[in-house]
């Protein structure tokens, strides 16, 4: 479970971009985190990794204080941010550095995400488009088969042959004992994938519900207009 | 596979199921892809393509067997087409009426337009 409890953040001083938050994720299951630009998503998943600290409040990772940074919780997170620059070494090389970190880490895994996104083995990290890195990089993230897998706006920068793709890597990337959590403002591109949705913003929680389907198919979209607008 | 609004996915995917089974593609006795492969495909959560599962079983139009996953009863196609003739006089064919009755269209209408299509 992690569990985030009365967090104050602020990149500036007297400018928090969360101040009093809590939120926990305490179920295993596919998340949503929904919220407008600049709610605070992405510097909640940053705060859950212990990447920042919050100036008050804690952060938890099954009871475990995300700030202490211990291997030991570390090796069952993992977090594929927005932007991000991979080294021009070959993968094979580069999975080779990483994996030792990732008790679990399954070449499986790996193989059948790479496949699923058309994107062969032998390639070199410094040779990808934007859109090649994306895939390879959620392959290695779902291949190190961690408890938790944070994925900031994941399909930004994939064209929708890819997003199916990536819809498909986490179906078979997910067992029972994950918590993935899914941050995006691109609802319709995961809204059948998730168990759980949050939305979100400035220092609110202001939905946080399973999804289940009563009687009718869930407009996501239509949830979060209405939740974000009341 | 792309979702109507205002019907439930589960149901969606149950139908498509069925689809599939009249087609062929699952023949009676054979085993269905599982859960999770059948989530992957459709791109939907696992936990949604289970309830179209359950939903199909009760049916009695796919089973389960312990430990090896669902496959087509025997009689699928049956019952498959016996719930379509179902869904088509309860819900297609009530509007169906509905429109001819608005456009003033008569039955004897009907039937020529049909065998002028043969």
């Amino acid at each position: 479970m992690i569990s985030i409890q009365n967090v104050k953040f602020g990149y500036r001083i007297h400018q928090e971009v969360l101040d009093g938050f809590s939120l926990d994720f305490g179920m295993s299951g596919i998340y949503g985190l929904l919220g407008k630009n600049g709610t605070g998503k992405s510097t909640l998943l940053y705060l859950m990794m212990g990447l920042l600290r919050p100036q008050n409040g804690s952060v938890t990772i099954d009871g475990t204080s995300a700030t202490l940074r211990r291997p030991e919780v570390l090796q069952e997170m993992f977090l594929v941010p927005e932007e991000y620059d991979l080294p021009s070494i070959s993968l094979k090389s580069y999975v080779k550095a990483v994996k030792p970190f990732y008790p679990r880490f399954s070449n499986e895994l790996l193989e059948k995400c790479l496949a699923n996104f058309e994107m062969t083995p032998d390639i070199n990290l410094g040779q990808l488009s934007m859109g090649q890195k994306k895939k390879v990089y959620m392959s290695i993230a779902l291949a190190s088969n961690t408890r938790y897998l944070l994925m900031d706006e994941p399909t930004n920068g994939l064209d929708i042959l890819s997003k199916s793709q990536f819809r498909k890597a986490v179906i078979e990337g997910m067992t029972d004992d994950k918590t993935i959590i899914i941050s995006t403002h691109q609802v319709h591109d995961v809204e059948h994938l998730l168990d759980h949705v949050c939305i979100i913003e400035r220092n609110k929680v202001l939905l946080n519900e399973p999804l289940v389907e009563k009687d009718a198919a869930i407009d996501l979209e239509e949830l979060f207009i209405k939740t974000v607008k009341d | 596979m792309q979702f109507k609004d205002h019907k439930p996915i589960f149901l969606q995917i149950a139908e498509r199921i069925c689809d599939e089974i009249l087609g062929g593609k699952y023949p009676e006795g054979e085993r269905l892809p599982s859960v999770r492969e059948y989530a992957a495909e459709v791109e939907v959560n696992v936990n949604t393509v289970v309830r179209s599962f359950d939903w199909l079983s009760q049916k009695g139009i796919i089973f389960n067997k312990r430990g090896m996953g669902y496959f087509a009863s025997q009689g699928a196609k049956e019952s498959v087409r016996e719930s379509l003739r179902e869904t088509f006089f309860q819900e297609s064919l009530p509007e169906f009426v509905e429109q001819m009755q608005k456009l003033g269209i008569t039955i004897e209408e009907v039937e020529q337009a049909m065998n002028s299509h043969e």
